[in-house]
Protein backbone atom coordinates (compact mmCIF):
# COMPACT_ATOMS: atom_id res chain seq x y z
CA UNK A 1 0.00 0.00 0.00
CA UNK A 2 2.84 2.32 0.20
CA UNK A 3 6.13 2.96 -1.11
CA UNK A 4 8.41 5.51 1.67
CA UNK A 5 10.96 7.36 0.56
CA UNK A 6 11.06 8.35 -3.02
CA UNK A 7 14.41 10.08 -2.59
CA UNK A 8 16.23 6.86 -1.72
CA UNK A 9 17.58 4.59 -4.66
CA UNK A 10 15.58 1.75 -5.72
CA UNK A 11 18.39 -0.92 -4.61
CA UNK A 12 17.87 0.53 -1.47
CA UNK A 13 14.55 0.36 -0.98
CA UNK A 14 14.88 -3.43 -2.49
CA UNK A 15 17.00 -4.23 0.22
CA UNK A 16 14.90 -2.64 2.75
CA UNK A 17 12.65 -5.89 1.98
CA UNK A 18 15.23 -8.34 2.75
CA UNK A 19 14.45 -9.04 6.34
CA UNK A 20 10.79 -9.68 5.29
CA UNK A 21 12.05 -11.66 2.44
CA UNK A 22 13.99 -13.90 4.17
CA UNK A 23 11.04 -14.89 6.33
CA UNK A 24 9.30 -15.85 3.40
CA UNK A 25 11.99 -18.13 2.10
CA UNK A 26 12.40 -19.73 5.64
CA UNK A 27 8.62 -20.27 5.62
CA UNK A 28 9.03 -21.49 2.03
CA UNK A 29 12.01 -23.83 2.91
CA UNK A 30 12.00 -24.81 6.35
CA UNK A 31 15.16 -23.13 6.99
CA UNK A 32 17.88 -20.73 4.72
CA UNK A 33 19.18 -23.19 2.03
CA UNK A 34 21.51 -22.16 -0.26
CA UNK A 35 18.70 -22.28 -2.65
CA UNK A 36 16.16 -19.83 -0.54
CA UNK A 37 19.47 -17.48 -0.45
CA UNK A 38 20.35 -17.51 -3.70
CA UNK A 39 16.32 -16.92 -4.62
CA UNK A 40 16.04 -14.23 -1.94
CA UNK A 41 19.11 -12.37 -3.57
CA UNK A 42 17.64 -12.81 -7.27
CA UNK A 43 14.33 -11.59 -6.33
CA UNK A 44 15.80 -8.16 -4.36
CA UNK A 45 18.88 -8.07 -6.87
CA UNK A 46 21.78 -8.39 -4.14
CA UNK A 47 24.54 -10.47 -4.38
CA UNK A 48 24.57 -13.91 -2.38
CA UNK A 49 26.89 -13.11 -0.39
CA UNK A 50 25.52 -10.01 1.30
CA UNK A 51 22.05 -11.63 1.66
CA UNK A 52 23.92 -14.27 3.47
CA UNK A 53 25.88 -11.75 5.72
CA UNK A 54 22.85 -10.23 6.90
CA UNK A 55 20.72 -13.38 7.39
CA UNK A 56 23.19 -14.63 9.48
CA UNK A 57 23.64 -11.69 12.19
CA UNK A 58 20.12 -12.36 13.30
CA UNK A 59 19.27 -15.63 15.64
CA UNK A 60 15.51 -15.95 14.11
CA UNK A 61 16.63 -16.97 10.54
CA UNK A 62 17.59 -20.57 10.94
CA UNK A 63 20.67 -21.37 8.91
CA UNK A 64 20.09 -25.44 9.45
CA UNK A 65 16.85 -27.69 9.48
CA UNK A 66 15.05 -27.47 12.93
CA UNK A 67 12.20 -29.50 14.33
CA UNK A 68 8.38 -28.87 13.44
CA UNK A 69 7.66 -27.33 16.51
CA UNK A 70 10.83 -25.10 18.36
CA UNK A 71 10.58 -24.99 21.78
CA UNK A 72 12.29 -21.98 23.36
CA UNK A 73 12.70 -21.70 26.90
CA UNK A 74 14.06 -18.24 28.74
CA UNK A 75 17.03 -18.64 30.75
CA UNK A 76 17.42 -14.72 31.81
CA UNK A 77 18.18 -13.51 35.06
CA UNK A 78 14.44 -12.99 36.06
CA UNK A 79 12.71 -15.89 35.03
CA UNK A 80 15.89 -17.69 36.91
CA UNK A 81 15.18 -15.83 40.46
CA UNK A 82 11.51 -16.55 39.85
CA UNK A 83 12.78 -20.34 39.80
CA UNK A 84 11.39 -23.03 37.54
CA UNK A 85 12.91 -21.98 34.25
CA UNK A 86 15.78 -24.56 35.00
CA UNK A 87 13.82 -26.89 36.26
CA UNK A 88 11.45 -26.64 32.92
CA UNK A 89 14.81 -26.42 30.92
CA UNK A 90 15.53 -29.44 32.31
CA UNK A 91 12.76 -31.33 32.32
CA UNK A 92 12.13 -30.87 28.27
CA UNK A 93 15.64 -32.33 28.24
CA UNK A 94 14.76 -35.41 29.90
CA UNK A 95 11.46 -36.19 28.79
CA UNK A 96 12.48 -35.14 24.92
CA UNK A 97 15.83 -36.58 25.01
CA UNK A 98 17.43 -33.97 23.59
CA UNK A 99 20.10 -31.26 24.72
CA UNK A 100 19.52 -27.56 23.76
CA UNK A 101 20.38 -27.04 20.46
CA UNK A 102 19.18 -30.09 19.14
CA UNK A 103 16.49 -32.04 17.72
CA UNK A 104 14.53 -34.95 17.94
CA UNK A 105 15.50 -37.71 16.04
CA UNK A 106 11.87 -37.56 14.44
CA UNK A 107 12.27 -34.45 13.33
CA UNK A 108 9.71 -32.69 15.50
CA UNK A 109 10.85 -30.72 18.02
CA UNK A 110 14.02 -28.76 18.64
CA UNK A 111 14.87 -27.61 22.23
CA UNK A 112 16.16 -24.09 22.22
CA UNK A 113 17.58 -21.97 25.22
CA UNK A 114 17.08 -18.23 24.80
CA UNK A 115 18.16 -15.07 26.57
CA UNK A 116 14.59 -13.45 27.12
CA UNK A 117 11.17 -13.54 26.37
CA UNK A 118 10.15 -10.61 27.41
CA UNK A 119 7.48 -12.23 29.63
CA UNK A 120 9.21 -12.48 33.13
CA UNK A 121 5.92 -11.39 34.98
CA UNK A 122 4.77 -15.28 33.58
CA UNK A 123 8.20 -17.29 34.09
CA UNK A 124 8.53 -20.11 33.98
CA UNK A 125 8.09 -19.59 29.96
CA UNK A 126 8.69 -21.18 26.96
CA UNK A 127 7.48 -20.34 22.93
CA UNK A 128 6.80 -23.29 20.94
CA UNK A 129 6.88 -21.63 17.56
CA UNK A 130 4.72 -18.64 17.33
CA UNK A 131 2.63 -19.31 20.73
CA UNK A 132 3.55 -18.07 24.17
CA UNK A 133 3.04 -20.27 27.23
CA UNK A 134 3.35 -18.71 30.68
CA UNK A 135 3.51 -20.01 34.40
CA UNK A 136 3.78 -23.30 33.31
CA UNK A 137 3.40 -26.35 35.20
CA UNK A 138 5.21 -30.06 34.15
CA UNK A 139 1.54 -30.99 33.46
CA UNK A 140 0.65 -28.58 30.80
CA UNK A 141 4.21 -29.52 29.73
CA UNK A 142 3.54 -32.53 29.05
CA UNK A 143 -0.50 -32.10 27.69
CA UNK A 144 1.24 -29.07 25.01
CA UNK A 145 3.77 -31.18 24.09
CA UNK A 146 1.33 -34.48 23.92
CA UNK A 147 -1.06 -32.87 21.82
CA UNK A 148 1.84 -31.41 19.68
CA UNK A 149 2.32 -35.32 19.14
CA UNK A 150 4.91 -35.93 21.36
CA UNK A 151 5.87 -38.97 23.13
CA UNK B 1 -4.12 4.62 45.06
CA UNK B 2 -2.68 6.25 41.62
CA UNK B 3 -5.73 6.46 38.85
CA UNK B 4 -3.74 5.01 35.58
CA UNK B 5 -3.25 7.18 33.00
CA UNK B 6 -1.24 5.45 30.27
CA UNK B 7 -2.80 1.82 31.24
CA UNK B 8 -6.18 3.03 32.28
CA UNK B 9 -7.80 1.10 29.50
CA UNK B 10 -5.78 -2.20 29.54
CA UNK B 11 -8.28 -3.96 31.33
CA UNK B 12 -11.12 -2.96 29.47
CA UNK B 13 -12.65 -6.09 27.33
CA UNK B 14 -11.22 -6.01 23.64
CA UNK B 15 -8.49 -3.27 25.05
CA UNK B 16 -6.76 -3.47 21.37
CA UNK B 17 -9.87 -2.46 19.12
CA UNK B 18 -10.27 1.10 17.92
CA UNK B 19 -13.98 0.76 18.78
CA UNK B 20 -13.01 0.25 22.34
CA UNK B 21 -10.13 3.34 21.65
CA UNK B 22 -12.72 5.54 20.38
CA UNK B 23 -15.37 4.91 22.96
CA UNK B 24 -13.08 5.77 25.96
CA UNK B 25 -11.18 9.22 24.52
CA UNK B 26 -9.15 8.02 21.64
CA UNK B 27 -8.15 10.00 18.69
CA UNK B 28 -9.35 13.02 20.60
CA UNK B 29 -5.68 14.42 21.48
CA UNK B 30 -4.96 13.66 17.34
CA UNK B 31 -7.70 16.11 16.77
CA UNK B 32 -6.77 18.66 19.12
CA UNK B 33 -3.39 18.16 17.99
CA UNK B 34 -3.72 18.84 14.18
CA UNK B 35 -5.59 22.18 15.38
CA UNK B 36 -2.16 23.75 16.59
CA UNK B 37 0.78 24.45 14.55
CA UNK B 38 3.40 22.30 15.00
CA UNK B 39 5.63 24.78 16.38
CA UNK B 40 3.13 25.23 19.63
CA UNK B 41 3.20 21.36 19.85
CA UNK B 42 6.89 21.27 19.84
CA UNK B 43 6.59 23.66 22.55
CA UNK B 44 4.02 22.08 24.40
CA UNK B 45 6.12 18.91 24.66
CA UNK B 46 9.07 20.57 25.99
CA UNK B 47 7.36 22.02 28.78
CA UNK B 48 5.53 18.90 29.45
CA UNK B 49 9.31 17.83 30.45
CA UNK B 50 8.56 14.78 29.12
CA UNK B 51 11.85 12.64 28.86
CA UNK B 52 12.28 9.23 26.76
CA UNK B 53 11.21 6.06 28.23
CA UNK B 54 13.56 3.47 26.61
CA UNK B 55 16.39 3.93 28.98
CA UNK B 56 18.08 7.36 28.19
CA UNK B 57 15.75 9.53 29.58
CA UNK B 58 16.15 12.26 26.63
CA UNK B 59 13.90 15.14 26.65
CA UNK B 60 11.30 14.30 24.20
CA UNK B 61 10.37 17.60 23.02
CA UNK B 62 14.17 18.90 22.65
CA UNK B 63 14.74 15.54 20.51
CA UNK B 64 11.65 16.83 18.18
CA UNK B 65 12.93 20.39 18.18
CA UNK B 66 16.44 18.99 16.48
CA UNK B 67 14.30 17.60 13.41
CA UNK B 68 15.17 20.10 10.79
CA UNK B 69 12.20 21.67 9.11
CA UNK B 70 13.04 22.32 5.76
CA UNK B 71 14.15 18.63 4.84
CA UNK B 72 11.96 16.98 2.01
CA UNK B 73 11.95 13.48 3.71
CA UNK B 74 11.60 12.98 7.25
CA UNK B 75 10.61 10.26 9.09
CA UNK B 76 9.79 8.70 12.49
CA UNK B 77 10.84 5.46 14.21
CA UNK B 78 8.32 3.68 17.08
CA UNK B 79 10.84 1.47 18.88
CA UNK B 80 9.25 -1.38 19.43
CA UNK B 81 12.57 -3.83 20.02
CA UNK B 82 11.95 -4.27 23.61
CA UNK B 83 14.38 -6.76 24.78
CA UNK B 84 16.12 -5.46 28.08
CA UNK B 85 15.85 -8.46 30.29
CA UNK B 86 13.42 -7.94 32.87
CA UNK B 87 11.17 -5.67 31.02
CA UNK B 88 8.05 -6.31 29.46
CA UNK B 89 6.09 -3.18 29.49
CA UNK B 90 5.97 -2.02 25.58
CA UNK B 91 4.97 -5.45 24.61
CA UNK B 92 2.23 -4.93 27.29
CA UNK B 93 1.18 -1.34 25.61
CA UNK B 94 1.08 -2.40 22.10
CA UNK B 95 -1.04 -5.85 22.73
CA UNK B 96 -3.69 -4.27 24.81
CA UNK B 97 -3.90 -0.95 23.91
CA UNK B 98 -1.81 -0.15 19.88
CA UNK B 99 -3.55 3.04 19.51
CA UNK B 100 -2.60 4.95 22.10
CA UNK B 101 0.66 4.35 20.44
CA UNK B 102 -0.48 5.13 17.49
CA UNK B 103 -2.19 8.60 18.36
CA UNK B 104 0.98 9.41 19.70
CA UNK B 105 2.85 9.07 16.78
CA UNK B 106 0.70 10.58 14.65
CA UNK B 107 1.33 13.29 17.22
CA UNK B 108 5.03 12.96 17.14
CA UNK B 109 4.75 12.46 13.01
CA UNK B 110 3.07 16.12 12.93
CA UNK B 111 5.04 17.86 14.92
CA UNK B 112 7.95 17.08 13.29
CA UNK B 113 6.96 16.81 9.80
CA UNK B 114 7.51 13.23 9.15
CA UNK B 115 6.07 11.38 5.98
CA UNK B 116 6.07 8.17 7.31
CA UNK B 117 6.68 6.04 10.34
CA UNK B 118 8.26 2.65 10.91
CA UNK B 119 7.17 0.56 13.56
CA UNK B 120 10.51 -1.57 14.29
CA UNK B 121 9.09 -4.53 16.78
CA UNK B 122 10.60 -7.63 18.21
CA UNK B 123 10.71 -10.69 15.63
CA UNK B 124 9.36 -12.49 18.75
CA UNK B 125 6.35 -10.57 19.64
CA UNK B 126 3.85 -12.53 17.22
CA UNK B 127 0.92 -11.58 18.66
CA UNK B 128 2.49 -7.84 19.06
CA UNK B 129 2.65 -7.78 15.00
CA UNK B 130 -0.86 -9.21 14.61
CA UNK B 131 -2.60 -6.47 16.96
CA UNK B 132 0.08 -3.99 15.53
CA UNK B 133 -1.23 -4.61 11.87
CA UNK B 134 -4.57 -4.84 12.63
CA UNK B 135 -4.54 -1.63 14.37
CA UNK B 136 -2.61 0.17 11.68
CA UNK B 137 -5.16 -1.05 9.05
CA UNK B 138 -8.65 0.23 11.30
CA UNK B 139 -6.56 3.76 12.03
CA UNK B 140 -6.14 4.16 8.29
CA UNK B 141 -9.75 3.05 7.43
CA UNK B 142 -11.50 5.29 10.03
CA UNK B 143 -8.71 8.71 8.03
CA UNK B 144 -6.30 8.80 11.04
CA UNK B 145 -3.65 7.54 8.52
CA UNK B 146 -3.05 7.53 5.34
CA UNK B 147 -3.61 11.28 2.96
CA UNK B 148 -5.32 14.27 4.83
CA UNK B 149 -5.97 13.00 8.54
CA UNK B 150 -8.95 14.14 9.66
CA UNK B 151 -9.32 17.31 7.22
CA UNK B 152 -5.95 18.16 8.07
CA UNK B 153 -4.09 18.17 5.12
CA UNK B 154 -1.43 16.40 6.89
CA UNK B 155 -0.37 13.01 5.18
CA UNK B 156 1.07 9.86 7.01
CA UNK B 157 1.64 6.24 6.25
CA UNK B 158 2.67 3.43 9.39
CA UNK B 159 4.32 0.37 8.33
CA UNK B 160 5.36 -2.66 10.63
CA UNK B 161 9.23 -3.94 10.29
CA UNK B 162 9.39 -7.15 12.18
CA UNK B 163 13.05 -7.61 13.58
CA UNK B 164 14.45 -11.17 13.51
CA UNK B 165 16.58 -11.41 16.90
CA UNK B 166 19.37 -9.34 18.02
CA UNK B 167 18.97 -7.61 21.26
CA UNK B 168 21.66 -4.57 19.29
CA UNK B 169 18.74 -3.62 17.36
CA UNK B 170 17.15 -1.28 20.29
CA UNK B 171 19.97 0.95 19.52
CA UNK B 172 18.41 3.27 17.64
CA UNK B 173 21.03 3.46 14.87
CA UNK B 174 21.53 -0.58 14.81
CA UNK B 175 17.58 -0.27 14.18
CA UNK B 176 17.84 2.00 11.56
CA UNK B 177 20.38 -0.35 9.73
CA UNK B 178 18.14 -2.80 10.24
CA UNK B 179 14.93 -1.45 8.69
CA UNK B 180 17.22 -0.75 6.07
CA UNK B 181 17.72 -4.70 5.41
CA UNK B 182 21.41 -4.92 6.87
CA UNK B 183 22.87 -6.53 9.68
CA UNK B 184 22.03 -4.38 12.69
CA UNK B 185 25.06 -3.05 13.66
CA UNK B 186 25.41 0.21 15.19
CA UNK B 187 26.46 3.71 13.64
CA UNK B 188 29.07 6.10 15.03
CA UNK B 189 27.07 9.23 16.59
CA UNK B 190 27.21 11.88 15.43
CA UNK B 191 25.74 12.22 13.35
CA UNK B 192 22.14 11.53 15.67
CA UNK B 193 19.12 10.50 13.45
CA UNK B 194 17.72 13.70 13.71
CA UNK B 195 20.13 14.62 11.05
CA UNK B 196 21.07 11.30 9.26
CA UNK B 197 18.91 8.54 9.73
CA UNK B 198 16.98 5.99 7.83
CA UNK B 199 18.00 5.87 4.44
CA UNK B 200 20.28 9.22 5.31
CA UNK B 201 16.91 11.57 6.08
CA UNK B 202 16.26 12.90 9.27
CA UNK B 203 14.42 10.32 11.81
CA UNK B 204 12.92 11.06 15.05
CA UNK B 205 13.13 7.67 16.99
CA UNK B 206 10.79 7.15 20.18
CA UNK B 207 10.63 4.25 22.49
CA UNK B 208 6.64 3.14 22.58
CA UNK B 209 5.91 4.15 26.22
CA UNK B 210 7.13 7.65 25.15
CA UNK B 211 4.74 8.12 22.67
CA UNK B 212 1.93 6.90 24.92
CA UNK B 213 2.31 9.87 26.57
CA UNK B 214 1.90 12.38 24.08
CA UNK B 215 -1.76 12.20 23.64
CA UNK B 216 -2.14 13.01 27.26
CA UNK B 217 -0.48 15.78 27.13
CA UNK B 218 -2.17 17.03 24.48
CA UNK B 219 -5.51 16.44 26.24
CA UNK B 220 -4.70 17.65 29.26
CA UNK B 221 -2.46 19.60 28.81
CA UNK B 222 1.31 20.43 29.86
CA UNK B 223 0.70 21.66 33.21
CA UNK B 224 -1.83 18.74 33.93
CA UNK B 225 1.13 16.76 33.21
CA UNK B 226 3.89 18.33 35.18
CA UNK B 227 1.50 17.98 38.10
CA UNK B 228 2.20 14.39 37.91
CA UNK B 229 6.09 13.04 39.07
CA UNK B 230 8.57 15.04 40.63
CA UNK B 231 10.13 18.43 39.66
CA UNK B 232 12.13 17.18 36.64
CA UNK B 233 10.88 13.69 36.14
CA UNK B 234 7.66 14.21 35.17
CA UNK B 235 4.73 12.22 34.56
CA UNK B 236 4.04 8.45 35.36
CA UNK B 237 5.80 5.24 34.51
CA UNK B 238 5.67 2.03 33.82
CA UNK B 239 7.10 -0.09 36.13
CA UNK B 240 8.18 -3.74 35.45
CA UNK B 241 8.47 -5.89 38.45
CA UNK B 242 10.22 -9.34 38.63
CA UNK B 243 12.42 -11.32 40.28
CA UNK B 244 11.86 -12.19 44.16
CA UNK B 245 8.16 -10.58 44.80
CA UNK B 246 4.82 -12.09 45.82
CA UNK B 247 3.09 -10.24 42.72
CA UNK B 248 5.68 -9.67 39.19
CA UNK B 249 3.65 -7.81 36.69
CA UNK B 250 3.27 -4.07 35.88
CA UNK B 251 2.81 -1.09 37.81
CA UNK B 252 2.02 2.47 36.33
CA UNK B 253 3.07 5.00 39.21
CA UNK B 254 4.37 8.58 39.37
CA UNK B 255 7.92 9.14 38.47
CA UNK B 256 9.49 9.49 42.02
CA UNK B 257 7.68 6.62 43.77
CA UNK B 258 9.61 5.03 46.17
CA UNK B 259 11.38 2.02 44.99
CA UNK B 260 10.52 0.39 48.92
CA UNK B 261 6.73 1.19 48.06
CA UNK B 262 6.96 -0.39 44.62
CA UNK B 263 8.45 -3.76 46.23
CA UNK B 264 6.22 -4.15 49.22
CA UNK B 265 2.95 -1.91 48.64
CA UNK B 266 2.05 -3.09 45.26
CA UNK B 267 4.01 -6.05 44.21
CA UNK B 268 3.67 -7.44 47.87
CA UNK B 269 6.65 -8.07 49.39
CA UNK B 270 9.06 -10.45 49.18
CA UNK B 271 8.12 -13.95 49.67
CA UNK B 272 8.74 -16.59 52.62
CA UNK B 273 9.39 -13.44 55.32
CA UNK B 274 13.50 -13.13 53.43
CA UNK B 275 15.70 -9.80 53.26
CA UNK B 276 15.92 -7.44 50.27
CA UNK B 277 19.79 -7.87 49.41
CA UNK B 278 19.22 -6.29 46.37
CA UNK B 279 17.64 -4.31 43.55
CA UNK B 280 17.73 -4.03 39.75
CA UNK B 281 15.90 -0.78 39.26
CA UNK B 282 16.10 -0.28 35.45
CA UNK B 283 16.75 -3.09 33.61
CA UNK B 284 19.75 -5.29 33.22
CA UNK B 285 22.18 -2.72 32.31
CA UNK B 286 21.61 -0.53 35.66
CA UNK B 287 23.71 -0.92 38.44
CA UNK B 288 22.21 -2.75 41.48
CA UNK B 289 20.15 -0.50 44.35
CA UNK B 290 21.01 -2.24 47.90
CA UNK B 291 19.39 -2.59 50.70
CA UNK B 292 20.39 0.39 52.62
CA UNK B 293 19.10 2.70 49.42
CA UNK B 294 15.38 0.73 49.04
CA UNK B 295 13.53 4.14 49.58
CA UNK B 296 15.73 5.95 46.53
CA UNK B 297 12.99 7.65 44.90
CA UNK B 298 12.39 6.18 41.13
CA UNK B 299 13.37 9.19 38.94
CA UNK B 300 16.33 10.08 36.59
CA UNK B 301 17.52 12.33 39.19
CA UNK B 302 17.37 10.48 42.43
CA UNK B 303 18.67 6.88 40.64
CA UNK B 304 21.99 9.07 39.04
CA UNK B 305 22.39 10.33 42.87
CA UNK B 306 22.81 6.75 43.90
CA UNK B 307 25.36 5.68 41.28
CA UNK B 308 22.55 3.62 39.17
CA UNK B 309 20.04 4.67 36.55
CA UNK B 310 16.13 4.62 35.81
CA UNK B 311 17.04 2.85 32.53
CA UNK B 312 13.71 1.37 31.21
CA UNK B 313 12.05 0.89 34.91
CA UNK B 314 12.52 -2.54 34.87
CA UNK B 315 12.60 -3.26 38.44
CA UNK B 316 14.33 -6.72 39.15
CA UNK B 317 14.54 -7.95 42.83
CA UNK B 318 16.78 -10.56 44.66
CA UNK B 319 16.77 -11.35 48.06
CA UNK B 320 19.25 -12.35 51.32
CA UNK B 321 19.99 -15.62 49.57
CA UNK B 322 20.92 -14.36 45.91
CA UNK B 323 24.69 -15.46 44.86
CA UNK B 324 25.53 -12.04 43.37
CA UNK B 325 28.23 -13.09 41.73
CA UNK B 326 25.81 -15.98 39.49
CA UNK B 327 23.93 -12.91 38.93
CA UNK B 328 26.64 -11.00 37.49
CA UNK B 329 27.82 -13.99 35.08
CA UNK B 330 23.72 -14.49 33.79
CA UNK B 331 23.77 -10.88 33.40
CA UNK B 332 27.53 -11.45 31.74
CA UNK B 333 25.88 -14.29 29.89
CA UNK B 334 23.23 -12.25 28.17
CA UNK B 335 25.46 -9.13 27.04
CA UNK B 336 27.84 -11.69 25.56
CA UNK B 337 25.54 -13.56 23.83
CA UNK B 338 23.92 -10.17 22.20
CA UNK B 339 27.17 -8.43 21.65
CA UNK B 340 27.11 -7.94 17.51
CA UNK B 341 30.67 -8.42 17.61
CA UNK B 342 31.48 -4.58 15.61
CA UNK B 343 33.94 -3.50 18.16
CA UNK B 344 36.47 -5.79 19.87
CA UNK B 345 35.97 -4.32 23.55
CA UNK B 346 32.47 -5.37 23.55
CA UNK B 347 32.77 -8.82 21.57
CA UNK B 348 35.91 -9.78 23.52
CA UNK B 349 35.64 -8.07 26.37
CA UNK B 350 32.77 -9.37 27.12
CA UNK B 351 33.32 -12.87 26.50
CA UNK B 352 36.42 -12.53 28.40
CA UNK B 353 34.10 -11.43 31.75
CA UNK B 354 32.16 -14.12 30.76
CA UNK B 355 34.54 -16.79 31.01
CA UNK B 356 35.92 -15.46 34.39
CA UNK B 357 32.68 -15.58 36.06
CA UNK B 358 32.07 -18.88 35.11
CA UNK B 359 35.41 -20.15 36.40
CA UNK B 360 34.43 -17.75 39.64
CA UNK B 361 31.28 -19.27 39.87
CA UNK B 362 32.05 -23.04 39.24
CA UNK B 363 34.76 -23.11 42.07
CA UNK B 364 37.94 -22.40 40.05
CA UNK B 365 39.05 -18.86 40.04
CA UNK B 366 42.06 -17.52 40.77
CA UNK B 367 43.66 -15.29 42.91
CA UNK B 368 43.43 -11.99 41.29
CA UNK B 369 40.33 -12.53 39.49
CA UNK B 370 38.32 -9.65 40.64
CA UNK B 371 40.80 -7.35 39.63
CA UNK B 372 41.58 -8.87 35.79
CA UNK B 373 37.35 -8.02 36.03
CA UNK B 374 37.99 -4.47 37.13
CA UNK B 375 40.72 -4.39 34.22
CA UNK B 376 38.14 -5.87 32.07
CA UNK B 377 35.83 -3.06 32.78
CA UNK B 378 37.86 -0.80 32.40
CA UNK B 379 38.85 -1.69 29.07
CA UNK B 380 35.51 -1.79 27.89
CA UNK B 381 33.22 1.30 29.25
CA UNK B 382 33.40 4.11 27.18
CA UNK B 383 35.50 2.33 24.20
CA UNK B 384 32.81 1.42 22.45
CA UNK B 385 30.98 2.29 19.57
CA UNK B 386 27.52 2.17 21.20
CA UNK B 387 25.95 2.17 24.58
CA UNK B 388 26.37 -1.29 24.89
CA UNK B 389 29.38 -1.68 25.94
CA UNK B 390 28.63 0.72 29.04
CA UNK B 391 25.37 -1.42 29.38
CA UNK B 392 27.54 -4.78 29.97
CA UNK B 393 29.91 -3.40 32.36
CA UNK B 394 27.48 -1.73 34.54
CA UNK B 395 26.10 -5.05 36.48
CA UNK B 396 29.98 -6.60 36.93
CA UNK B 397 31.67 -3.51 37.83
CA UNK B 398 28.76 -2.99 40.29
CA UNK B 399 28.33 -6.08 41.75
CA UNK B 400 32.50 -5.92 42.05
CA UNK B 401 31.62 -2.88 44.36
CA UNK B 402 28.92 -3.69 46.30
CA UNK B 403 29.37 -7.50 46.70
CA UNK B 404 33.14 -7.80 47.06
CA UNK B 405 33.13 -10.30 49.82
CA UNK B 406 31.02 -12.56 48.26
CA UNK B 407 33.33 -12.76 45.13
CA UNK B 408 36.37 -13.44 47.99
CA UNK B 409 34.12 -16.44 49.52
CA UNK B 410 34.63 -18.15 45.98
CA UNK B 411 37.89 -17.90 45.41
CA UNK B 412 39.07 -20.31 45.74
CA UNK B 413 36.27 -23.05 46.86
CA UNK B 414 32.72 -23.25 44.92
CA UNK B 415 29.43 -20.97 45.64
CA UNK B 416 27.01 -22.68 47.51
CA UNK B 417 24.31 -20.71 46.64
CA UNK B 418 24.30 -20.56 42.68
CA UNK B 419 23.55 -24.59 43.05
Amino acid sequence: MINPGQLASTDAMERARLLTALYVAQEQYGYLTDEAVQRVAERLHMAPGKVYETATFYSMYRMQPMGRYVIQVCEGLSCHLAGGAERLLDYLVERLGISPGETTEDGLFSLVSVQCLAACDVSPAMRVNDTLYTDLTFDEVDSILDRLGGR
Amino acid sequence: MFEPILLRRVDLPRSETIEVYLANGGYQALRQALAMSPDDLVAMVKRSKLRGRGGAGFPTGLKWSFMPRDAEHKYLAVNTDEGEPGTFKDRKLIEEDPHQVIEGAIIAAYAVGAEHAFVYIRGEFFLGVKRWNKAINDAYAHGFLGKDIMGSGFDLDMTVHRGAGAYICGEETAMLNSLEGRRGEPRIKPPYPAQVGYHQEPTLVHNVETLANVPHIVLNGDEWYRGVGTENSTGPKIFCVSGHVYRRGVYELPLGTPLSTIIHDYAGGIPGGKQLKAVIPGGASTPFVTAKNVDVPMDFESLAAIGSALGTGAIVVMDEDTCMVDVALRAARFFAHESCGKCTPCRVGGRRILDLLQRIVDGAGAPGDTERLYSLCDGIAGHTFCPMGDAMVAPIRSSLDLFADEYQRHLPGGCAAAH
